[in-house]
């Protein structure tokens, strides 16, 4: 969508994008208020927007931003100073502190950033907010994108976006969530809220049906540079690697799994050669990490190895579908749901035939979760076609339509309830 | 090895005209063979000089040119990166390519083998002793990354 | 989006020249950094031309011919390949490099956009993105 030139506005914007996080995490360790941080940020911003169009880009724009949010910063804390000047006993410390962050600010640019940026991720995904206010505000300080991109993306008003964002900060602030890295027992949890909001804002651009198209595939890329990020930033936690890995390799298809028109076609009917090598390759190497000694087991790295499977096979019948059994099973352990053991159901009838598939289908045919979910009949249908019972076939073929919430699909599901029929 | 095979761009590609059904699906055909023989790292097309720019470094600082940029044959238009044994293997794989810009046009794919971390390693070790491991481990981190995967 | 971007060969990378331990570790330093953002997907440096060949192809004919290549100015030294949301943003990644070949040489970096699957079939979606994509860059 760029055009050959340069654009000011589009540099600024290239600039924010490149430079706003790390702003806003060392603001954030100064002022202790993320919500204030992000605030000052875009002040800075403002000011830029003002004066690049004529002086001209700076040299070092990170650190000129930083030294325009500096200056606010001093100014609200003079504020600040006045009022609490009247608590004579309070004076020298507020003077004291403001040094301090005056000289904090000055240092903050040349500092690794790394731990503000993570203590910015964490406090941006605290579970004391809504999942949506998570999402909003991870994109909004972290991807640096604007409201107006994130409501685009969400399929909400932009006047909703900005007040899902402004109670979102106003909670953190009340809530006095601290700005730091989670330790001890508190760290899984916290992680796992890092990881699901990185996942949803992926799902959010990977599998969602309807929608403003264009904002979509940015969401795959923003949610995969956060993961990215992640991975840098706390190479440790070998669970993220999994992340990673899922969604290198999910993005990977990302060409292949639609049609000319639009309409899906499965991963075995995809054209492999379509397939992204580069981040099938990055996939493979961050799930690599993700299995070394104490890790493999969560339950991202067990779905990036699933993908895996199917992305080094060259071709469908290549595919290791005893491994991809065993590792449901191990997934249907760690985080059981139906789905999953629909899947592995799937995977044991490639590896061991119709029948066996069918034994595990049967067993979650009185599971209430799945009572509407066409896939289940549709999958019936498959393996009772497979070992020729078609009039039973025909029967879960016509039903998996009646449950379809797509038109191209149900015309799919009937087009082999017909077949069945036919045999 | 590791070895990029560039194809470089003529007039056509550099006034953006897209290459036909009948080119594209050969094109389609090959990458698929590179594929399923397990040779394909990446490979990519790259859009006119027109919708690109160059940064040119000099005196102490970097100046912004925009595209586009006149050298058409010398410009890269588009290129695959294959893990092969040798040399020989991927101009193999490079003479069964077709034609890059169709079987009636002049074309040119060059065959560029990789640095690898090694030669890398082997440099700053022969520079002597120095503060150079945690380079040399990061490094290694980074080069898993990009040649990792490929099993 | 995806970007290539192209380090310029010269004289001593030709010569197959090690860069200077200064020059690695900015390098070394650079690259983390764009890792660190989550743009980098890769990054290599390629051998000189002399070890490399060219694939002519002519109408019914392909001939090998060995390296060196001599127009060093215009051949491939490197590249990183970035994922950002815009030219301007590749542009500043490059901008923030070091200078590729040190501080006393000349050097360029092309940055090159990759074609998508859109360009290739004008279909109706894609024609439908680009329409929103262009009311979206409007409206900023």
């Amino acid at each position: 969508m760029a055009e050959p030139t340069p654009d000011i506005h589009r540099t600024i914007d290239a600039v924010w994008r490149i430079e706003s996080p790390k702003l806003i995490a060392s603001l954030a360790r100064m002022v202790r208020d993320v919500g204030l941080a992000e605030d000052l940020a875009q002040d800075a911003l403002v000011v830029a927007l003002e004066r690049w169009p004529a002086e001209g880009i700076p040299d070092n724009p990170g650190a000129w931003l930083m030294t325009a949010a500096k200056r606010r910063g001093i100014d609200l804390l003079r504020r600040e100073t006045l009022l609490e000047r009247k608590h004579e006993e309070l004076g020298r410390d507020v003077t004291a502190r403001q040094e301090q962050a005056v000289s904090d600010l000055d240092r903050a640019l040349d500092d690794d950033v790394g731990d503000d940026l993570l203590r910015l991720i964490f406090t941006a995904c605290h579970p004391v907010l809504s999942r949506e206010a998570r999402l909003a505000l991870t994109l909004r300080m972290l991807g640096g994108l604007t409201t107006d991109e994130i409501a685009r993306a969400f399929l909400v008003p932009e006047a909703t976006l900005a007040q899902r964002i402004v109670r979102a900060k106003r909670t953190l602030a009340e809530a006095r969530v601290p700005f730091e890295i989670p330790r001890g027992e508190d760290r899984a949890a916290r992680l796992s809220s890092v990881l699901e909001v990185i996942y949803l804002i992926f799902n959010e651009g990977y599998t969602a049906t309807a929608g403003d198209d264009w904002m979509r595939p940015a969401l795959c890329e923003e949610a995969l540079r956060l993961g990215r990020v992640l991975a840098e930033l706390a190479p440790q936690e070998l669970e993220v690697h999994g992340l990673v890995a899922l969604m290198e390799i999910q993005a990977s298809r990302l060409k292949a799994r639609t049609g000319a028109s639009g309409e899906p076609i499965l991963l075995l009917d995809q054209n492999r050669a379509l397939w992204d090598q580069l981040l099938i390759r990055r996939g493979l190497a961050a799930l690599a990490k993700a299995e070394k000694p104490g890790g493999g087991s969560g339950p991202y790295t067990l779905q990036a190895a699933i993908a895996a499977c199917h992305a080094r096979a060259r071709t469908p019948d290549q595919t290791d579908w005893a491994r991809i059994a065993s590792l449901y099973a191990e997934l249907a352990r760690v985080s059981p749901s139906p789905v999953v053991e629909l899947n592995r159901a799937v995977a044991v009838a490639m590896a061991s035939g119709p029948a066996a598939g069918l034994a595990l289908v049967e067993a979650l045919a009185s599971e209430p979760s799945l009572k509407d979910y066409h896939l289940l009949p549709s999958v019936r249908g498959d393996l009772l076609a497979k070992l020729g019972r078609n009039s039973e076939a025909r029967a879960e073929f016509e039903r998996a339509a009646s449950l379809a919430r797509n038109a191209r699909e149900r015309e799919l599901l009937l087009g082999r309830a017909r077949a069945c029929a036919r045999d | 090895m590791r070895v990029m095979m560039i194809v470089k761009a003529n007039e056509e590609t550099e006034a953006g005209v897209m290459p036909s059904e009948e080119s594209l699906s050969t094109m389609g055909k090959y990458n698929e063979e590179l594929m399923k023989a397990g040779v394909l790292l990446d490979l990519g097309g790259l859009k006119p000089t027109s919708k690109g720019a160059r940064v040119k470094f000099s005196e102490g600082k970097p100046t912004v040119v925009d595209g586009p940029f006149t050298e058409s044959k010398e410009l890269v238009g588009g290129y695959w990166i294959v893990q092969v044994k040798s040399l020989e293997e991927a101009i193999e794989w490079a003479r069964r390519a077709p034609a890059p810009h169709g079987p009636h046009k002049d074309a040119e794919i060059e065959i560029r083998p990789f640095y690898e971390l090694e030669d890398f390693e082997q440099a700053l070790v022969e520079l002597g002793p120095g503060e150079h491991s945690e380079a040399i481990e990061r490094m290694r981190e980074r080069g898993k990354i990009l040649s990792e995967g490929n099993k | 989006m995806r970007f290539m971007m192209i380090v310029k060969s010269q004289k001593d990378w030709e010569a197959g020249v090690m860069p200077s331990e200064e020059l690695m570790a900015a390098m070394n330093k650079y690259n983390e950094e764009l890792m660190k953002a989550g743009v980098l997907l890769d990054v290599a440096g390629l051998r000189p031309s002399s070890e490399g060949v060219r694939i002519r192809f002519s109408p019914g004919k392909r001939t090998v011919i060995d390296g060196p290549f001599t127009e060093s100015k215009e051949l491939v030294g490197g590249y990183w390949i970035l994922q950002v949301k815009s030219l301007e943003e590749a542009i500043e990644w490059a901008k923030r490099a070091p200078f590729p070949c040190g501080e006393d040489e000349d050097a360029e970096i092309e940055i090159r956009s990759f074609l998508e699957v859109d360009d290739f079939a004008p279909s109706e979606a894609a024609e439908r993105a680009r329409e929103l994509g262009k009311t979206f860059e409007n409206k900023k």
